[in-house]
């Protein structure tokens, strides 16, 4: 995945879940400090493990980027409104993943 | 290209648009004017050259001048400069003008538009201060197709994901297509105009703020020197200059002083006032 070798590049430790459910089962084992999320995901997809993940009580809530081929504004609308802090249109490249997670403050 | 036609071509350009190409840039001239020629009728770039030197001023050159300028510009470009923007100057002035309520603003150079309209979006974020005042935004540049771009305000997914905050994005913008346009009331927050930063900026009037980033540096010394000098003189003592994170004023000239602990951010000297502090 390209995303992962440039956070790897910007010095995060990355680990990869194939679906919104698998996400949150690690995210409940340990919470990291952001998550990239596509939309589109089997089983669960994004946007049902946001909701999932900002409903969780008493947790330590970690910044969430949105990053898909979901471009069109409705869609970043629901993502911001579900609790998103940031969101990346896709192609998108170094330069924006980088410039995007300096915004949300976890760079 | 042989050694004439370089020569031939780089006084030209900096006669009209002050860009100093050094001779390890041939391969510059060569990659860029190849468009140009073609778009012209023309083969290679020393039938450009060749045409040139038959007629000058025609539209020729102007594509010429054009193709040799580097827009690239980002929203909220380098941050801290938009921070300082909120945080410093603009309390500042919103103090020191409050009997006039009036500011102007020159985003000198201001390529596709992302500088002035990123001083736009912070302006009506902190419209409630701003009730009753009166705020120019004045965009310039040299280049006129650079000038169309901007006032249409239209940027691609890439161009609006560069430094832009999503919020700010969903505020402001409409989506077009693969494109985003900034709204029609941002838009015409800003007034732009045709001008070139060799020539005398009297005509503008004086500006409170200036924004002269990431321009200076294709300039050589005496050059910059004269574009700061005319540039002090259109400016009130308690002005406040922006120049780009790769440029200074240092044995340039000491019409400006950079704010202690706030670089990129400069305050005006008046002429005859002693500079306390150097460097
Ligand atoms: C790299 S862009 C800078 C844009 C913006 N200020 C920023 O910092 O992102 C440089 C711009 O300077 C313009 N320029 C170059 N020479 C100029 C001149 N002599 N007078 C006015 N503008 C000039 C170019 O057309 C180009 O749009």
């Amino acid at each position: 995945m390209v995303a992962r070798r440039i956070l790897e590049g910007l010095n995060f430790a990355v680990d990869e879940a194939a679906d919104g459910q698998q996400a949150l089962d690690r995210c409940l084992e340990q919470m990291p400090d952001a998550v990239l999320l596509d939309w589109n995901m089997p089983v669960m997809s994004g946007i049902e493990f946001l909701r999932e993940l900002r409903g969780l009580a008493d947790a330590q809530q970690p910044v969430v980027v949105f990053c898909t081929t979901e471009n069109d504004l409705s869609h970043i609308q629901e993502a911001m409104s579900a609790g998103a802090n940031e969101y990346i249109m896709k192609p998108f490249d170094s330069e924006i993943l980088e410039s995007k997670f300096q915004q949300t403050g976890v760079l | 290209m042989n050694k004439s036609d370089f020569d031939f071509l780089s006084s030209l350009l900096r006669d009209r648009s002050g860009l100093v190409l050094g001779e390890d840039k041939a391969y510059l001239l060569e990659s860029r004017l190849g468009p140009v020629a073609r778009k012209h009728g023309l083969t290679t770039v020393d039938d450009v050259a060749a045409q040139l030197r038959a007629r000058r001023g025609a539209p020729l050159e102007l594509d010429v001048v054009e193709a040799m300028t580097t827009n690239e510009s980002f929203f909220f470009r380098d941050t801290r400069p938009f921070d300082q923007f909120k945080d410093i100057v603009l309390p500042q002035l919103l103090e020191a003008r409050r009997a006039t309520k009036s500011l102007r603003i020159w985003s000198a150079a201001c390529s596709s538009g992302q500088e002035p309209y990123t001083l736009a979006m912070i302006l009506k974020e902190e419209a409630a201060k701003l009730a009753g005042w009166r705020v120019e935004i004045v965009a310039t540049d040299l280049s006129t197709a650079i000038l169309d771009k901007a006032k249409e305000g239209l940027y691609s997914q890439f161009e609006v994901q560069r430094g832009l905050p999503i919020t700010l994005l969903m505020k402001y913008f409409t989506q077009a297509g693969d494109r985003w346009q900034i709204s029609q009331e941002l838009r015409g927050m800003v007034s732009y105009r045709m001008f070139n930063l060799l020539e005398s900026p009297t005509a503008l009037g004086r500006f409170d703020i200036v924004f002269l980033r990431n321009v200076l540096i294709y300039f050589d010394q005496a050059t910059k020197t004269q574009v700061l000098e005319r540039v002090a003189k259109q400016m009130p003592s308690d002005g406040y200059l922006y120049l780009g994170g790769a440029e200074t004023v240092l044995g340039i000239t000491d019409r400006f002083q950079v704010l202690p602990g706030q670089r990129g951010l400069y305050g005006v000297v008046d002429p005859g006032q002693k500079v306390a502090a150097a460097g």
